[in-house]
This record gives structure tokens, C-alpha cells and sequence, in this order.
């Protein structure tokens, strides 16, 4: 198949940037989104034009690395990530818009590549708990009721990618928020740092400029690990006890 | 070719001479201890976050050492152990199913077909107790059973069940434990994290590791990092084969730096070959994703007893298909090693029973267990294995069976250490997947994330205590000649790949080298292909470095750069990793030598002449360390 | 050996700490919403009094001024009440304000390929037309000064003076739909806010939005359709 590309193209965080259009051939169904940029971009290399540059890492859906806008939405029509996206999802002769995750708190570093780090400091202000190596007991000392493990598991699969984010109207990023503090503070691993965790995250996380929630549920819909909206209400419960 | 010489051997010296199972403990006792007010003097270096990067780098920070961090990604947290699925292991015999310690070291020793160092081995069985008990505490939620308990699951290679999960995302809940635990210690400013930033070279002063020049990805500046210890956790270089199921950025860069400035690198020709990965579907496959071994407990592996049987695998009766691997090894069955069931599986495609496109392909069947234990508790199990799969074949694995090749997962060859994980540069040491030490030839599914843990979280924090304890640490001064003559031949090599502005893609090189070693280095080797290949791979690098065209400048983010320079080094590993193969004549673990089989085709093992480990010095010299077996004796593998 | 940090002091009083994040300021407008709905059901219900009557209603127009008596004197009790509606209509604006400006401030560079969220826009622009409306009502019926034939303590025959006038029906009827869009995504994000995590919680919004909304509704078409007059 052939596809009419939009790409947004941005030399630098100083650059202004625009909106490109390329034309790629020879797409193939099986390929996905990446694989079509690898293609664009190799015909770029060999035509002496640079390459869009993309985060990009496992290429399994995991490593929560890549990330654009397609068309408007987050990671594109597929509830997964732009890797795991498949060109089977688009039909001959589409017009596609490429966009960088959008968000102050996600400045844009060159084409789609954005910076992620606000993430990595909402998790160190408080998004752990404190067991230093050698210090921890007998792993069956503390059992775990299994709907515990589970509501635990659920959440902690996030995979910090941003979709959220980029997806939500306002830029807020309670659901990644959400997911850790929802992950930590049901666990009984998590009880002691409990209400520190919850007001030092929701700190840090309004300090990078992130927008607050207007529970549209805009994140949910884009979430490739299915964060479920519970957890932005669990987190404002933690935050309401936290506060009390 | 590159011509080879022998060098003198050599020989692990820091393993206590006492019996195995207190040789941790002596050496932990005899180990030097700094005191933590000093501690806070040291500078480490670690290179990575993943489960041994990550680990080590928390661990030696709470110590109250000053670490400095680096990682490629634009996270500590997108480390690709987070792509491990299956499990971890650990001989907590929870299941009462007979096991223990002893038996988790002996299937490890025997799983890595009598290829590792059995003191390694021993202690990695013992710590792994401690790792369940350290990821738990940080709140790693693992599979539970309804009392509240840990659940366990079987993996390959062995008959008890002590593989720790969670769901088919275990890498990822344990590598966040780890991400978590050095996020902490970011914030209260006992780790200096430098994320985007590419390790190009080791600085090696008076002999000793002490510190490394780095690039910044996304300025492009070139910077000097000085240490007294540097810990490389940068993982295995299984992209040297351009298609494997490591992440795209996974590079052999630093160890190969390393290598270079007089580490030596053991075993380069240990490869691993995955048997459960989703076939390519195309020549613009980028990547290849595994599907967990795990899938192995449940699922039946089968190919049609007719050859190129074109009909659907719902159409083909149950007395019309072979489940070869159940035929051949009845104790073990679907079960056995990820060597075997490799081998098993390009031995049925090439005698052209595969299925799917190219007939490279064998079915990964789970109708028998969905009918068994209901859709549910499948979904329960791998929903995620699955989800995935049908993402990318859109094909339901619930109503037909999976379609799985075999592919480059793990290189169990890497930089040589010894019991301490130090390499033969003083001062440097190497953890996780990136050393060579404790899998032999071949790995036993969930292994990989207990040695990453036991090397960060328990090992090196006692072994970088001696050696700092030990030494008399100058400082180095970014001025110092050594540090400037690093930094120049930084400089000048990206200088030399941008104005090649020569006619062909990195990729366009990296592809080739990559189909070259599957074909001739891949999953069975023989003395023809490999003199073949040893041919080509210089050529090919002479031609990289006349034709390669890189775009862009150095001064800012530019991606292919980075990859031009990662090729450039898997164009010298490759030769290498060749060569060792050749010199190895016989088969053990993941090294198939088809000169060296037995009649029914298994790998036939030379203990008489290849019990050691072939640790190579740069410019082609091979030191031998003899490998001695005083509680597994070696035996023909079975698991018939 | 650990080299933790020990924990800082807490720097903010605990209710600045509360406002200045986004979560706290949320808590407000949940809190707020909610109590103004409270209202808006009692205010509902005192309105459907016009079917028992001119008395009825007039009469209970009148109780209201009495409530508390003689604890309270005549009218103190609504102008409590007042105050409150007051203070709450406030907290509400100012923390929605405060937070849709930093809401636009979080994303600088707009999409391209654009989508608009139909949820937020009409919590905002439709509760920007619900603040101008309210102004409008309080001086239509309350005060009396936008309504030519206003008599005091006669809401009966205010009422039915105003919805005689086709614009006022106008007017009303577009506030009240503006008002069942705000309800219906309000009470169920003022119940998240507050900790509400079951998926039902979006259909008791709609029902409470439905019947607030159509209660109020009732009353200019029966005006208008001369089933009070």
C-alpha cells in the first residue's frame, strides 16, 4: 500500500517545527508503524535528507519507549503501542498525521522525540518503598490476598510511555501517577510510606507543569497496559486520607 | 582471517579453596571492608539499569557510595531485561518437590551443558532465596496463590517448579523493583543518573579502570567520567545478528571498549537460541519478539507428519501430527532445554515439515489445555503472551495454534571474570549478561534474571567493598594524558564514521553482517561456513568504514550515528565470535558443531579437549581457564 | 548502613498544601458542585410546587423566610443560605479558573491533527454560560430589576410572567440544557475526585442530570403550553 505521511519536524527544542509531508510505497500490512518509519527513513538517509528521528527500544511493547500521535490519537487506532501498531490498521492511500506526544511536562527534543524525565522524578519522589538490599524478610513472612496481588499487578504494569499524557486535554498525568501510588499503597510492603508516597508524588507531579484531571477518561482510552480510571479515583482517596 | 595465538591459561584465583557451599560465605568474610564514613569518598560507575545495573547501582548507593549512572535510553526503567516474560528461579522449594540448592546449582551446571564455573554457579543457587525476599519486600506483585502465597511454575530444563512470575511480565515488575529502588536513591542525590548518555570507552590509568568517556545523546557532547570503579551491566550483544529479540538499542559497545582496552572476552561464540519466537513475516522485520518459554507448560509443540501439508492445522487429525518433541524426549517433552527444542525445531523445518510462510515454523498448540483448564485460566496464565501474538500475526491463538521459530535471544559468552566479577582490567567489573560467567553454554529459562539480581543486589556490593578496601586511589585528573588520549580516539572515530559519506545505510551493513552469522553462526555451525564467514566480515567492515553513509552532524541527537557506531563495533565482535566457534570443535549448549554429533543428531560434547573456557585477549590470543567438575560430573545431557 | 536523608519538615501549612495541588483544588470544586446540587434538587423540587398552585407555592416561598423562627429572625435562615451558595458558586470558579488556566498552560504547542474533548469543553464554556445565566436569574426573579412585571413575594405570578415572554424560554431552556451537560459529567467527576471508583457512578451522573434538568423543564412548558396560567 501507499500512504501520504504528516510528519511533524522539529530540529531542536528551539526550532519552531512543522508539519512535512512524505510519501512512502511499498507498505506492507504485516509491517508496524516503526518498521513504515524505518522505511521513510532509509529513503530519506539515501535522497541526503535526515531521518525523523523516534524513541524507539524493544519494538515488543514493553520498554514503554515509543510513542507518537497518529491521527489525532495516542500511540494511533490501536489500544497498543506504536510498535505493537500494525500497518494492517490503515488502508491504501490514507493520509497520516505523525505528532510528538504534546505536553509541557514532555518538552520536544528533536521530530518526535520528546523528554520523558518528569516521569522518572514523580517516581523518585516517593514512588518506591524503602527496603534497602539484605534488609528484607522471608518472602512468605507477609501473605498478600491474591485480589491484592492482582489490583497490584494491574497497575504496576504501566510502562511509563506517556500516552496518557499526550492523550488527555488537559496534559495531566494522574493515570501514571495513579498507577504507582494504586500499585505501592495496596500492598501491605507499601503501608508505612503510605501517605508520604501519595503527597510527595501528586508534589512532584504538579510541579512539572502537568494539567489536572478532569476525568474524561481521555488516558484510559489511550493506556496500551489498560490503567483503568479506578485508579485517578483511588489516588484522589489516597491523596483525600493522606490529607486529612 | 584473523590469525589466532594461544596465551598462557588462567585461572579464577578468587574463589576460597574450601567446599562449595562456603565458599560465599569465606570469600564474603575475607573480603575487605571499607568503612561507610570512608565509603562516601568512592566514586563507582555503573554502566546499565537493567536488573544488574539498576540492582547494583541502588545497592552500593545505600552503602553510601557516590554512583554514577548511565543508561542509552531516555529512562532508567526502558532497560531491556523489562522484556523478560517468563520467570524468575529460585530454590525456595515452596512446592515441597524436592528442591534446593544443591539441585538448582546441579540443572544449572547441567542445563549449561558443563560449560560454567561451578563455584559461580553454586553461589548464584544460594543468593537466589534472597532475591524473592528482596523483590518482595520492594513490592514486586507476583503471581499469588489464594492463601496469600507465592505460586511457582515449571520451566525448561528441569522437573520442579521454582520459577517466580508475574503474568508474562516478570522482567518488567522485577526491573521496576530495582528502577524504583535507584530512583530513591536519585532523589536523595547518592546517585548521579545521566540517562541518554552512551558509554564509547573505558579509561584505563596505571592499569586500573577509572572511568569512561561518554556521549550525550541528545547534545552530542563528548564527556569524561572518573571513578575508581567502573561496573559494566550493559547486557549480551546478541544484535551482532541484526534480527534477534533484544531491543534495537542493545549494543556490545562498551563491553567491546572494554575488550579492546585489555578486558578479555570469554566464550564469545555461547549464543542462545530461543525455540518460541513469532517467525518474520517479511524482509522489513526489525526485531523479533519471543513468546515465553512459559507457553511451553501448557502449550504442545507439532509439526504435520506429511511434508509441506498445506492444509489449516484445525484440518490436520490428530494421528496425521508429529509432536516431535514429545516423540523424542518423553521424560522432559515439551519441556526440555531451549538448545534442544531449538535444534528440534530447524531439524523438522529443514526436512521440510515446517509450516507458515518459507515453512520455517512448528505449532505451539494450546487446544488440549484450553479444553483441559478452560479458557480462563489460560487467559489467566499468558493472556498478555497472547494478546501480543495476535497483535502482531492477527491470528487468534485461542482458535488456532501459534506459529513459532526459533531466534537469537541471549549470548551466554561475554567479557571473562572471575569470582569477584572482576575482568582482567583491576577495577572493572562486569555483571548480568554482559560477563560470561555462570550459564555455561546454554541457559535455563529464568536464569537470567537471578544472576542480573544475585551479580547487583549481592555479589558486587561485597566484591567492589574489597577491592576499594584494598587499593590506594589517586585521583585522576581529567587532564591526565591517559583520559586525553581516550577522548581524542572518542572523537576521532565519530569524526571518521560522519565524513565517510560514503553510499550505503548502517542498516543496510548491520542487515547483512546479521543474515551472514544466522547463516553460518546461527543455530548449527560447521568448519566451511565459519571459514566463509571469517572471510567476509572483514571485508565487509573495510567496506562499512569506505561506504557507510551516516547523515546529520555529532553536535545534536542523531540516531544514526549512534547505530554506525555500535555496527562498527559488531563488525570486529563478529570476527570473534567466528573464530572461537571454529576453534571449538564440538557441540555443547547452544554451540552446535555439525562435524560434532551423535548419531541421532544431539550435540556431542569433547570434555577431553574443551572443558574450559576460551578467554580471548584482543588481537586474537586465547587464554584457556580449565574447568574443573568436582561435584557434577559431566554426562552426555539427557532428557529423554 | 543506610545514608537516607532524613525526611524534611513539611514546608506548607497542610490546607496550602491542600489548595496549591491540582487534586486539592479539585476536592473543592467536587465539594462545592456537589453541594450546589444538593441545592439545585431542593430549588427543583420547591419549583414543581407551581402544579399544586398559587398558594402552595406562594406559601412556600413565604416558609422559607420563617425557617428557624424564632430562633432565627424573619429571612435569616435563606440569607445563610445565600452566603453559602455564595461561597460555594466562588470556591467553584476560582478553583475551575485556576485550574483551566493551568490546564492550557500544560500543553503550549497544540495538536495539529486536533481532537476536542466534548467532556471539558462543556465544563468549561458551558459553565462560564451557567455563571452568566445565574447573574441574569438572580435579578429576573430574585431582585426582580430584569423583569417588568415583578412583584415581590408573588413568584407565582412572576413565574408565569416570565415564561410568557418567548426569549426568557429561550434563555432558560438553553441554560438548562447547558446545566444537564455540566451535571452530567460533574457528579460523576465530583465523585471520582472524591474517591469513587465504580463504573456505575456514570449513569447515577446522567440520572441525577436527567432529573435535575427536567424537572426545572417542566415548568416554562407548562407555562407555555398554558397548563398553568
Amino acid at each position: 500500500m501507499k500512504l501520504t505521511l504528516r510528519i511533524w519536524r522539529q530540529s531542536g527544542p528551539r526550532d519552531r517545527g512543522r508539519m512535512v509531508t512524505y510519501r512512502v510505497e511499498d507498505v506492507s500490512p504485516d509491517m508496524s508503524f516503526l518498521e513504515m518509519l524505518d522505511v521513510l527513513n532509509q529513503d530519506l538517509i539515501m535522497r541526503g535528507e535526515q531521518p525523523v528521528a523516534f524513541d524507539h527500544d524493544c519494538r515488543e511493547g514493553i520498554c514503554g519507549s515509543c510513542g507518537v500521535v497518529i491521527n489525532g490519537r495516542a500511540h494511533g487506532p490501536e489500544r497498543t503501542t506504536t510498535c505493537q501498531l500494525h500497518m494492517r490498521s490503515f488502508a491504501d492511500g490514507d493520509v497520516v498525521d505523525v505528532e510528538p506526544w504534546r505536553a509541557k511536562g514532555f518538552p520536544v527534543v528533536k521530530d518526535l522525540v520528546v523528554d520523558r524525565s518528569a516521569f522518572d522524578r514523580i517516581i523518585a519522589a516517593g514512588g518506591y518503598v524503602t527496603a534497602p538490599t539484605g534488609s528484607a524478610p522471608e518472602a512468605h513472612a507477609t501473605p498478600v490476598p491474591k485480589p491484592d496481588a492482582d489490583v497490584a499487578f494491574d497497575n504496576a504494569t504501566c510502562i511509563g510511555c506517556g500516552a496518557c499524557v499526550a492523550a488527555c486535554p488537559n496534559g495531566s498525568a494522574m493515570l501514571f501517577t495513579s498507577a504507582k501510588v494504586t500499585h505501592l499503597n495496596v500492598l501491605p510492603q507499601g503501608q508505612p510510606e503510605r501517605e508520604r508516597r501519595v503527597l510527595d508524588m501528586v508534589e512532584a507531579m504538579d510541579q512539572e507543569g502537568f494539567g489536572g484531571c478532569t476525568n474524561t477518561g481521555e488516558c484510559v482510552a489511550s493506556c496500551p497496559k489498560g490503567i483503568p480510571l479506578a485508579s485517578i479515583a483511588n489516588l484522589n482517596r489516597e491523596f483525600l486520607r493522606a490529607s486529612r | 582471517m584473523l590469525q589466532h595465538t594461544v596465551g598462557a591459561p588462567l585461572a579464577d584465583t578468587r574463589a576460597p579453596d574450601v567446599p562449595l557451599e562456603r565458599r560465599w560465605s569465606e570469600r564474603k568474610f575475607t573480603a575487605k571492608l571499607v568503612n561507610p564514613a570512608n565509603r562516601r569518598k568512592h566514586r563507582v560507575i555503573v554502566v546499565g539499569t537493567g536488573l544488574a545495573g539498576g540492582s547494583a547501582g541502588a545497592t552500593l548507593a545505600e552503602q553510601g557510595y557516590q554512583v554514577v549512572q548511565f543508561c542509552f535510553q531516555d529512562s532508567p526503567r526502558r532497560a531491556h531485561s523489562v522484556a523478560a516474560q517468563g520467570g524468575i528461579n529460585a530454590a525456595k522449594n515452596y512446592r515441597n518437590d524436592g528442591d534446593s540448592v544443591y539441585r538448582l546449582f546441579y540443572d544449572t551446571v547441567k542445563g549449561g551443558d558443563f560449560r560454567s564455573r561451578e563455584s559461580n554457579v553454586y553461589r548464584l543457587a544460594e543468593i537466589s532465596e534472597q532475591i524473592i525476599d528482596q523483590a518482595v519486600a520492594q513490592g514486586v506483585p507476583f503471581a499469588r496463590e489464594y492463601g496469600g502465597l507465592l505460586d511457582t511454575r515449571s520451566f525448561g530444563g528441569v522437573q520442579v517448579q521454582r520459577t517466580f512470575y508475574a503474568r508474562g511480565q516478570t522482567g518488567q515488575q522485577l526491573l521496576l523493583g530495582a528502577y524504583q529502588a535507584l530512583s530513591r536513591q536519585i532523589d536523595a542525590g547518592t546517585v548521579e543518573m545521566h540517562a541518554r548518555t552512551e558509554m564509547l570507552d573505558l579509561i584505563v590509568v596505571d592499569g586500573r579502570a577509572r572511568g569512561i568517556v561518554a556521549r550525550d545523546l541528545v547534545t552530542g557532547e563528548i564527556t569524561t567520567h572518573l571513578a575508581d570503579a567502573v561496573v559494566l551491566a550493559t547486557g549480551g550483544y546478541g544484535n551482532v545478528f541484526y534480527l534477534s529479540t533484544n531491543a534495537k538499542g542493545s549494543n556490545a559497545s562498551a563491553i567491546w571498549r572494554a575488550h579492546r582496552r585489555g578486558a578479555w572476552f570469554a566464550n564469545p561464540c555461547f549464543t542462545q537460541i530461543h525455540p518460541t519466537c513469532i517467525p518474520r513475516s517479511g524482509d522489513h522485520q526489525s526485531k523479533l519478539t519471543l513468546m515465553s518459554e512459559s507457553l511451553r507448560n501448557d502449550g504442545r509443540i507439532w509439526v504435520p507428519k506429511r511434508r509441506a501439508d498445506g492444509r489449516a492445522p484445525g484440518e490436520i487429525p490428530e494421528a496425521e501430527r508429529d509432536y516431535y518433541l514429545e516423540r523424542m524426549y518423553p521424560s522432559f517433552g515439551n519441556l526440555v532445554p531451549r538448545d534442544i527444542a531449538s535444534r528440534a525445531a530447524k531439524n523438522v523445518c529443514d526436512a521440510g515439515f515446517g509450516v507458515g510462510p518459507g515453512g520455517l515454523g512448528v505449532y505451539l498448540d494450546f487446544a488440549d489445555a484450553v479444553a483441559r483448564l478452560g479458557r480462563p485460566a489460560i487467559e489467566a496464565r499468558y493472556g498478555n503472551l497472547f494478546d501480543m501474538y495476535q497483535r502482531i500475526t492477527a491470528e487468534d491463538p485461542y482458535r488456532a495454534p501459534m506459529r513459532i521459530y526459533p531466534a537469537i535471544h541471549y549470548t551466554m559468552g561475554g567479557l571473562w571474570v572471575d569470582y569477584d566479577l572482576q575482568s582482567t582490567i583491576p577495577g572493572l567489573f562486569v555483571i548480568g549478561e554482559a560477563n560470561f560467567s555462570d550459564h555455561g553454554a546454554n541457559r535455563l529459562g529464568a536464569s537470567a534474571l537471578m544472576q542480573g539480581l544475585a551479580d547487583g543486589y549481592f555479589v558486587l556490593p561485597t566484591t567492589v567493598n574489597d577491592y576499594i578496601g584494598r587499593g590506594e586511589f589517586e585521583p585522576v585528573e581529567p587532564t591526565h594524558p591517559a583520559v586525553r588520549a581516550v577522548e581524542a580516539e572518542v572523537r576521532e572515530r565519530l569524526h571518521r564514521l560522519l565524513w565517510v559519506k560514503g553510499d550505503r545505510t548502517v542498516d543496510s551493513f548491520h542487515r547483512e553482517l546479521g543474515l551472514l552469522m544466522w547463516d553460518h553462526c546461527g543455530m548449527s555451525r560447521n568448519e566451511s561456513g565459519l571459514r566463509k564467514a571469517l572471510e567476509r566480515v572483514p571485508e565487509l567492515r573495510e567496506e562499512f568504514w569506505r561506504s557507510v553513509l551516516v547523515p546529520g552532524g555529532g553536535g545534536d541527537l542523531n540516531q544514526e550515528l549512534e547505530k554506525a557506531n555500535r555496527v562498527a563495533d559488531y563488525l570486529e565482535l563478529a570476527e570473534l565470535m567466528l573464530l572461537d566457534a571454529l576453534l571449538r570443535e564440538e557441540s555443547c549448549g547452544g554451540h552446535f558443531r555439525e562435524e560434532h554429533q551423535t548419531a541421532d543428531g544431539e550435540a556431542l560434547r569433547d570434555d577431553d579437549r574443551f572443558a574450559y573456557v576460551a578467554a580471548w585477549e584482543h588481537g586474537a590470543v586465547m587464554h584457556r581457564e580449565q574447568l574443573v567438575f568436582d561435584h557434577v560430573h559431566p554426562s552426555q545431557r539427557s532428557y529423554t | 548502613m543506610s545514608t537516607d536523608i532524613a525526611v524534611p519538615p513539611q514546608k506548607q501549612r497542610p490546607v496550602g498544601r491542600f489548595w496549591a495541588s491540582t487534586i486539592g483544588k479539585k476536592t473543592v470544586m467536587a465539594v462545592t458542585g456537589l453541594a450546589l446540587v444538593a441545592y439545585l434538587f431542593a430549588h427543583m423540587l420547591g419549583n414543581l410546587k407551581i402544579f399544586l398552585g398559587a398558594a402552595d407555592i406562594n406559601g412556600y416561598a413565604a416558609w422559607l423566610r420563617t425557617i428557624g423562627e424564632p430562633a432565627l429572625p424573619y429571612g435569616v435562615f435563606l440569607w445563610i443560605a445565600r452566603v453559602g451558595l455564595i461561597v460555594a458558586v466562588v470556591l467553584h470558579i476560582v478553583a475551575a479558573a485556576q485550574l483551566s488556566l493551568r490546564d492550557r498552560r500544560a500543553r503550549p504547542v497544540r495538536y495539529v491533527h486536533g481532537r476536542v474533548s466534548f467532556a471539558t469543553s462543556t465544563m468549561r464554556w458551558g459553565g462560564a454560560t451557567l455563571a452568566v445565566y445565574v447573574v441574569w436569574h438572580i435579578l429576573d426573579l430574585t431582585v426582580g430589576v430584569a423583569n417588568r412585571d415583578y412583584v415581590d413575594g408573588q413568584p407565582y405570578h412572576n413565574i408565569v410572567a416570565d415564561f410568557s415572554v418567548w426569549w426568557v424560554n429561550v434563555i432558560y431552556i438553553v441554560a438548562l440544557l447547558m446545566l444537564g451537560l455540566h451535571l452530567n459529567h460533574g457528579f460523576a467527576s465530583a465523585a471520582r475526585t472524591l474517591g469513587v471508583a465504580t463504573g456505575t457512578i456514570r449513569t447515577v451522573g446522567t440520572v441525577v442530570a436527567v432529573v435535575i434538568t427536567g424537572g426545572f423543564l417542566v415548568v416554562p412548558i407548562a407555562v407555555m403550553t398554558g397548563l398553568v396560567a
